[in-house]
């Protein structure tokens, strides 16, 4: 197994911020939008730099869908920015038919998605947003894993013509993607080739694999870790590569197993190369207030589960 | 009599009163036989404002129907929020040269570029956003007047809502909004025909005072009284331009009437969304002449 350390932990939205920052020097083109949660979504150090590009549209997310639609007609390019639950579910029909159908060039940057919202509870928790998000025709889908790769996946989805919905998050996790890499929309980024079975995590689930992947070497199992950033377009290319290497998977994802990483991958390998699959998710459930790490206790997203799911899909092989 | 699709050429030169009555004409002509032909579509709210739309593209607009680009620099850009009247928006742009008139044939067939409900996604030239789920055009508007004043781009914005159409929330997030952060550069119009699909709007939903409604939120607001008169809809389209760049939204509340221009579809919610049969399309066609051609 590859090792992997940290030496910080940081929240992914720090990392949306400052590629927002960032993309606010290079590309006068970019506009920033706000309802109400610019803090939360680390969206002041852009509002206080280009105060003439940053635009406060009060509680109103139905409205900032719209105004960011408008806004492309002009040539600008539009982040919006609230909780991922406002960002999807409150807004879906705006997204449909403003945006997605009429294929502007729109950013939807979606903070606080998932469990580790923690305490404000499951009127906030979504965990719909992934499989909403995907069944546009048209919108890319981009969950990234730590503070360096949201900022890059930030600064990337600027350069991409058309719609996208970038997903993070609020609590601190490992930063242990390089500072410097170049993110690739739908491109796979492998992080352990392995044999044994292939392990493919998105988001905050990412570093979870990473220590699901030293416990099962101890076992002397040798997992292929692959961090799938975008879930659409999928990398299908390397899910088939691995798989068809491993000959059984798992997946592992922040969000329902209905919608997300899990049914997406399920669906390839059910068309394409069917084999013994376990799936790390919520179960059809809501969440509830607690901390973080008792949510993801709670609902089965550790890596201890990680683990499991490894060993039952490795005994499921071949029959 | 014109050939047909040479409105273009012949209009560079702002047309008459009595040229703008004749298209309007040829325009509730072109709506009857489109919804006719594929036995479904809008009718009604066309035809009621036929005139306003008649006003904005011979007349109001300045823009480039036979070099359409979508980001509208330095032009002025239109957004039809009330989509389901998509056959007087579809005749119009047809007739003032965004496409041919021959394609209003193909509404609503399989193929076509001209969607029950106008859409980018056919790249039919002329329309800059999807709409069709009510309440979504007022916050578009907003966003490409705010992309206009970051440009400095001098030139309006422009939407049509349905009254029934203010019943959805949104309409009021993006009224607050547009007053509050001083969108002036924005003359948005609401068709006011006090009919939606299951009645009048008073038996629905009633909306009360209108004008004191979008005057408490802050907007500059005109009052039109008769829509279906074209002088009357040119001056106060001409007057909402003097009014822009004061600090302040404005708004035409338009007086129309739903199915204005043939007896039997006026002052009725009836004909909000049927199609005529083949007597009553001889009819319909009877009270409008033929001036620029049929396609």
């Amino acid at each position: 197994m590859k090792k992997y350390t940290f030496t910080e932990k940081k929240d992914t939205r720090s990392g949306f911020g400052a590629g927002l920052l960032e993309l606010g020097k290079t590309n006068p083109n970019v506009v920033a939008l706000c309802a109400d949660l610019t803090g939360s979504l680390k969206m002041d150090a852009f509002e206080k730099e280009f105060p003439e590009r940053f635009f406060q549209i009060g509680i109103a997310e139905a409205n900032m869908m719209g105004i960011a639609a408008g806004m492309t007609i002009g040539g600008k390019i539009p982040f919006t920015g609230t909780f991922a639950n406002f960002s999807t579910g409150r807004v879906y029909d705006q997204i449909r038919q403003s945006i997605a159908y009429s294929g502007k060039n729109v950013k939807i940057c979606a903070s606080h998605a998932g469990l580790t919202l923690g305490e404000d509870g499951a009127t906030h928790q979504i965990l719909e947003d992934l499989g909403l998000m995907k069944m546009l025709p048209g919108m890319t889908v981009i969950n990234p894993c730590d503070y360096n790769q949201t900022k890059a996946a930030t600064i990337a989805i600027a350069a991409h013509q058309g719609p996208v919905y970038l997903r993070f998050g609020r609590p601190t996790v490992p930063v242990f993607t390089p500072a410097d890499q170049k993110f690739e929309i739908g491109k796979a980024v492998m992080l352990n080739e392995g044999t044994d079975v292939s392990i493919f995590a998105t988001g905050h689930l990412v570093w979870k694999a990473i220590e699901a992947g030293e416990m099962l070497a101890a076992k002397g199992i040798n997992a292929e870790i692959i961090n799938i950033h975008t879930i659409k377009p999928l990398d299908s290319k390397a899910v088939l590569e691995s798989v068809m290497k491993t000959k059984c998977v798992v997946t592992a994802e922040e969000h329902q197993m209905n919608g997300g990483l899990g049914d997406s991958i399920a669906q390839l390998l059910a068309l394409k190369l069917p084999m013994p699959l376990e799936m790390v998710a919520v179960n059809d459930s809501f969440g509830e207030s607690g901390t973080p790490d008792e949510l993801m206790t709670k609902y089965g997203l550790d890596a201890i589960n990680i683990v499991d799911a490894a060993l039952r899909s490795i005994a499921r092989k071949g029959k | 009599m014109l050939k047909k699709g040479t409105f273009e050429q012949k209009y560079t030169i702002m047309p008459s009163i009595s040229e703008l009555e004749k298209i309007c004409s040829q325009v509730r002509r072109d709506i009857v036989r489109m919804v006719h032909a594929v036995n479904s579509g809008h009718p009604g709210g066309s035809l009621g404002c036929t005139e306003y739309f008649t006003a904005m593209y011979f007349e109001i607009l300045k823009h480039s129907p036979s070099n359409f680009n979508m980001d509208g620099t330095n032009e002025d850009v239109f957004f039809l929020s009330n989509g389901h009247i998509s056959p007087v928006f579809y005749s119009v742009l047809a007739r003032s040269g965004y496409f041919s008139v021959s394609e209003l044939a193909t509404f609503r067939k399989l193929n076509t570029r001209l969607q029950g409900h106008p859409t980018t996604h056919e790249g039919l030239p002329g329309v800059r956003m999807s709409s069709g789920s009510l309440g979504q055009g007022m916050s578009v508007a907003i966003g490409a007047a705010l992309s206009k004043k970051l440009n400095k781009d001098n030139s309006l914005v422009y939407s049509l809502h349905g009254d029934g159409e203010l019943q959805e929330g949104q309409i009021w997030e993006a009224a607050m909004y547009a007053s509050a952060k001083k969108v002036d550069n924005l003359i948005s119009t609401v068709d006011v025909n006090g009919q939606q699909i299951d009645g009048s709007t008073d038996q629905v939903l009633p909306m009360g005072n209108l004008k004191a409604k979008f005057e408490a939120f802050g907007w500059d607001v005109l009052s039109l009284q008769n829509g279906n008169n074209i002088t009357e809809v040119i001056d106060t389209l001409k007057l909402a331009k003097t009014h822009t760049g004061k600090g302040k939204p404005v708004m035409i509340l338009m007086k129309t009437e739903m199915g204005n221009g043939i007896d039997f579809m006026m002052g009725s919610h009836k004909w909000h969304g049927i199609a005529p049969n083949n007597e009553q399309l001889a009819q319909a066609l009877s009270q409008n002449a033929e001036h620029n051609g049929d396609y």
